[in-house]
């Protein structure tokens, strides 16, 4: 068995004294692990950062092994984001999350080409801040692909698409301001930017955040009796005390 | 399992060390019983005996305070913080920083669950606020792991008088521009100075 492709580094674990356990987000493969000879060494520490492109070779004798890595460096991105914190973060928070929610040896291309997107929206200077609505839409289009996306687009009691502004924190829908008023202790706030309006605030966009945590958590962290990756909490409290200076840590 | 076998399994335990060079490090050691073995076991248990965490800033030595802390001489004004005791070493090889230290015991890691509490953070803070100190250098590995840690402790020393700096990133010495990856003349370039 030998394949090549193209991946995205989400973690790596060392494995006896030089090894090292590579998890890829690969295009064709999926999210994909397997064993890289001296990958715990300090001249691949480099190259195996999370969010770093690599161009994978993967050998094993049979399918269902894990197999040995042989891979080569294609784009570093993470060393890029070293002196901005909240991309960092939110850099880790994306590999952790891909890490962590997706199914080993699954094909989700359009998961692999977000964050891919993702990464390169972060690199970009002149985007802002608008790569925390990508990071947003990413983790939506994760839920997605994994059977659980919700639906923004209509209020799910009229029907209508006027006046959106909750989300039903059970079945993931839009609801109206009318209709979700009286319930509106329990639902979850619609961030307006996914509904097209607002000027992507970071405020909004902590909505935005909050509301895929949610769904995260409901359909995928918690059904493994686990909690989302200490590095999503940190990146959201990070755009939080983004929004309100006081708030540190 | 008799004496050369316990021996041999702890041996092996040893980073760099498997079954078969424990092994030959034993059959060393017996050849060579009263100037090596005999010595070796002895230091090994007075090592074991008095070497303790510095209360202090976290480093290993037989003193509590460490002779880092106890030493006079050294700029008290400045803080170098780093992850482990090896990188203590490997600064006080260096000989190029004379302040003092503050070992973490760590990084942050979402992979390995290792947060905040598990990090020798309170003292570094508490250390941090006092008055002589003027400069907290976060030596982090130019890792995710590292960077991330290093932010959050900028966080946290946010609110006190004290500048935080990092060390530099680039080309290091004897590095062939050719042979660098990406991400290392990315960080050079941005670190460029005039000369």
């Amino acid at each position: 068995m030998e394949w090549t492709d193209e991946g995205i580094v989400l973690s790596v674990r060392p494995h006896g004294e030089s090894a090292a356990i590579v998890t890829l987000m690969t295009e064709a493969h999926g999210r994909h692990a397997g064993l890289m000879r001296g990958g715990a060494s300090a001249r691949h520490k480099g190259m195996l950062q999370p969010g770093n492109t690599v161009r994978a070779v993967w050998q094993a004798r049979l399918a269902e092994q894990l197999g040995s890595y042989s891979l080569e460096l294609d784009e570093s991105h993470a060393a890029d984001l070293f002196d901005d914190p909240l991309k960092l973060s939110g850099l880790a928070a994306a590999c952790a999350v891909a890490d962590r929610a997706l199914p080993e040896r699954e094909p989700h291309p359009a998961v692999h080409a977000g964050l891919q997107a993702l990464i390169h929206a972060m690199r970009n200077e002149e985007l802002g801040d608008l790569w925390v609505a990508v990071y947003v839409r990413w983790e939506l289009g994760v839920l997605a692909e994994l059977g659980y996306g919700l639906d923004l687009t209509s209020c799910a009691a009229t029907g209508t698409n006027d006046e959106l502004a909750y989300v039903s924190p059970r079945t993931g829908r839009a609801v109206s301001l009318s209709a979700g008023e009286p319930y509106r202790d329990k639902m979850l706030a619609m961030p307006d930017f996914l509904i097209g309006r607002g000027d992507g605030a970071m405020a909004d966009l902590l909505k935005g955040l909050d509301l895929t945590g949610h769904f995260l958590e409901k359909h995928l962290f918690n059904t493994q009796g686990e909690q989302s990756p200490a590095s999503r909490t940190r990146f959201r409290d990070r755009i939080e005390s983004s929004t309100s200076p006081d708030m540190i840590g | 399992m008799d004496e050369l076998d316990r021996v041999m399994h702890y041996l092996a335990k040893l980073p760099g060390l498997g079954p078969r060079s424990a092994r030959r490090a034993v059959l060393h050691m017996l050849r060579k019983r009263e100037v090596l073995m005999r010595p070796l076991a002895d230091a090994l248990g007075a090592a074991a005996e008095a070497v303790r965490d510095c209360s202090v800033c976290g480093n290993l030595d037989a003193s509590d305070p460490c002779h880092i802390c106890r030493d006079d001489s050294r700029d008290a004004s400045v803080i170098c913080v780093v992850e482990d005791v090896g990188d203590v070493w490997a600064l006080e090889r260096a000989g190029a920083f004379k302040g003092r230290y503050h070992v973490l015991g760590g990084l942050l890691s979402a992979l390995d669950g290792v947060g905040p509490d598990d990090l020798n953070l309170d003292g570094l803070i508490a250390r941090s606020g006092a008055p002589e100190v003027k400069e907290v250098i976060l030596a982090m590995d130019a890792t995710v792991d590292g960077q991330t840690t290093a932010h959050y402790i900028s966080d946290r020393l946010a609110g006190l008088d004290v500048s935080i700096t990092r060390l530099a990133r680039g080309v290091p010495v004897g590095g062939e521009l050719d042979f660098l990856d990406d991400g290392t003349l990315t960080q050079a370039l941005k670190a460029r100075r005039a000369l």
